[in-house]
């Protein structure tokens, strides 16, 4: 670093400005900053802002160009007409709940379990099954999408959960079981070592020293299978045919496909009652949503 | 990477008496027993099936015929085919870069220790929440050729109206703007990358007093480029699947029901291997689409692996 520019250029000048000096300098920085910051979040936020207006917006005033921000009249009656008269939202509910807890629950046991396995336990052929499980990460979903919806359907389980259920009770989300294996690795051996000397079996390990010390770990999962069961619109849309089977997401799919770009702010409404759950989850449990994000790197979708 | 060599895992001495050895791999096989059973019925063999449905005649209802070649014989005489690889490249080689840039600068500047940067952290995070469908719903509404909010914003600074997802020239370049809303997730790992590089670097580097640039140049880039790598990886994968819902709530309840868009410019991959397979139910041909899709992924990160050794700096440690 030949060139010092700060102590150069003060010493042409021979005046002290403001804006040289260090302190001066940092302010400018931080006032540019906010700017751009501001002028930024502004623009990431008008979709959301454009998505609230819209919904509160009475039928045909939300035709207007140019767009109206502030609704006029307000019409809070949108989300009654979109969640309950034109749509059984409370079926689609339930029905994602169940899916939800379905997949959640074997996801928990079954990549918790295989995690253990590849994080406390030796066996040939450890790293290899750990290493190809890592792999399916890398393999687009849609490859086997094909081939595994002639096997349900010769299973007889097209449109119910089955499909989007049991894949989960066979470790079938390879970031859970990387995040659960980082996280293992992480808790002292000395008390496996010492419950095997009391002689508990490794099952009785895994059960009663391991995951009661993982919550944490257990609850970045769980949230992160909540979403994607929430927000998953492939699977529902590929196995799931009856209208009273369907997801939430699937719903709104159809709703919008049954109007043909129309009923905005009906659309906009049912779309907001998806997107407000997840925002409130992620506030109660923000350190979460970082965590898996940054150990699996999960980009949310 | 050897298989005998354990990552870490509990000494050898516990083994030592006798049969315990024996015993605690029967029960590791048993706890990862799910997870392989798994692999093999949801991965390895639907990945075999889908290879060999590439040489079978399958229409689902009817049993499958060998159709020899001809799947890849119809492949190579499909302008559709190639205009959906068009239209993937096209998206991927405008998203992945421009998502990979913008949100290294993003968090660079939430890196910052400045008054509410917590709040502009989550402001620029929430997007990314939005689920799928009503993510594809809300920029169906945004780009209304019409009265969506795209045009009223050009409005304002006196461009006329655009027509957007039914233009041919500027269908993906809409949808190239839907991806960079949701590039929340890409900001947070950088922001973690950004934050795990030594602060003794850059306290070096202000009393050697270096420029901006230089500091971003030969200590930013440098130590964050295996988080740019990985970010880099996991861009292209998932946008090279992505967009799927939006063209298809387009295609289907757009302007005709059988395109993806005016002159099928937002035909992708992905929607072209799902009405394949599950609208004119060709399977063996929708199984050969997902493969291409494969092998270009594939060829694409190794690539990007060869390529990283020159760029992507791994600290010793």
């Amino acid at each position: 670093m030949a060139n010092l520019p700060a102590s150069k250029s003060t010493a042409t000048s021979g005046q002290a400005v403001w804006w040289r000096s260090r302190a001066g300098r940092e302010r400018l920085t931080h006032v540019v900053l906010h700017i751009v910051l501001l002028a930024l979040g502004v623009t990431f936020l008008l979709p959301l802002l454009w998505l609230l207006s819209t919904s509160l917006k009475q039928s045909g005033s939300e035709l207007s160009y140019p767009p109206q921000w502030i609704p006029n009249p307000v019409e809070w009656g949108n989300y009654k007409t979109a969640l309950v008269d034109l749509q059984p939202t409370l079926l689609y509910l339930r029905n994602t709940i169940i899916i939800a807890g379905g997949v959640t629950v074997g996801d928990l046991l079954a990549a918790s379990l295989a995690a253990y396995g590849y994080a406390r336990l030796r066996f040939p052929g450890r790293n290899v099954l750990f290493m190809g499980t890592l792999a399916t990460l890398m393999l687009p979903g849609m490859v086997t999408l094909v081939p595994t919806f002639i096997l349900m359907r010769y299973l007889h389980w097209i449109d119910t959960y089955l499909p989007l259920i049991v894949p989960s009770w066979f470790g079938g989300n390879a970031f859970s079981i990387f995040l659960l294996r980082q996280f293992f690795l992480t808790i002292p051996f000395e008390l496996d070592e010492a419950a095997r000397i009391d002689g508990a079996s490794p099952l009785r390990i895994w059960w009663s020293v391991i995951l009661p010390l993982s919550g944490p770990a257990l609850v970045t999962v769980a949230i992160f299978d909540v979403l994607n069961s929430w927000n998953d619109f492939l699977g529902p849309l590929i196995y799931i045919n009856s209208p009273q089977n369907f997801t939430l997401a699937l719903g709104l799919g159809q709703f919008q496909l049954a109007h043909q770009q129309t009923l905005w702010n009906y659309m906009m409404a049912a779309s907001a009652a998806m997107i407000v759950p997840v925002i409130v989850l992620f506030f109660f449990a923000q350190r979460y949503f970082m965590r898996g994000i940054v150990t699996t790197g999960l980009a949310g979708r | 990477m050897t298989t005998t060599v354990p990552l870490r895992g509990p000494g050898r001495r516990s083994y030592r008496r006798g049969g315990l050895m024996r015993d605690q791999y029967i029960w590791g096989y048993l706890c990862i027993l799910p997870n392989v059973l798994g692999l093999l019925i949801f991965t390895v063999g639907p990945l075999i099936a889908s290879f060999i449905m590439i040489f079978l005649h399958w229409e689902v209802i009817t049993p499958p015929t060998p159709a020899g070649l001809d799947n890849l014989r119809e492949l190579i005489n499909d302008p559709l085919f190639f205009k959906a690889l068009y239209n993937t490249a096209y998206v991927t080689l405008l998203s992945v870069p421009l998502g990979l840039a913008l949100s290294l600068l993003l968090a660079m500047a939430l890196n910052q220790d400045i008054r509410g940067i917590r709040l502009y952290r989550v402001v620029f995070f929430i997007p990314s929440l939005t689920p799928v469908v009503a993510n594809a719903i809300l920029w169906l509404w945004i780009f209304n050729p019409t009265y969506g909010l795209a045009n009223g914003l050009l409005g304002l600074v006196g461009i006329p109206p655009q027509t957007w997802l039914y233009n041919a020239g500027e269908a993906k370049i809409a949808l190239v703007l839907s991806n960079m809303w949701s590039i929340g997730g890409s900001i947070i790992i950088f922001l973690a990358g950004l934050q795990g590089i030594p602060t003794a670097l850059y306290e070096a580097a202000d009393i050697d007093g270096v420029t901006w640039w230089s500091r971003f140049r030969y200590i930013t880039l440098p130590m964050l480029s295996p988080v740019i790598f990985f970010n880099l990886i996991i861009g292209l994968i998932n946008t090279m699947q992505s967009g799927f819902t939006i063209t298809f709530l387009f295609s289907k309840a757009g302007f005709n029901q059988t395109g993806a868009g005016p002159d099928n410019s937002l035909l992708l991959l992905v929607l072209y291997l799902y009405n394949k397979g599950f609208q004119d139910f060709e399977m063996g041909y929708a199984a050969l689409l997902a493969w291409v899709l494969f092998l270009i992924i594939l060829v694409l990160t190794a690539v990007n692996f060869r390529v990283a050794k020159s760029w992507v700096y791994y600290e010793m440690s």
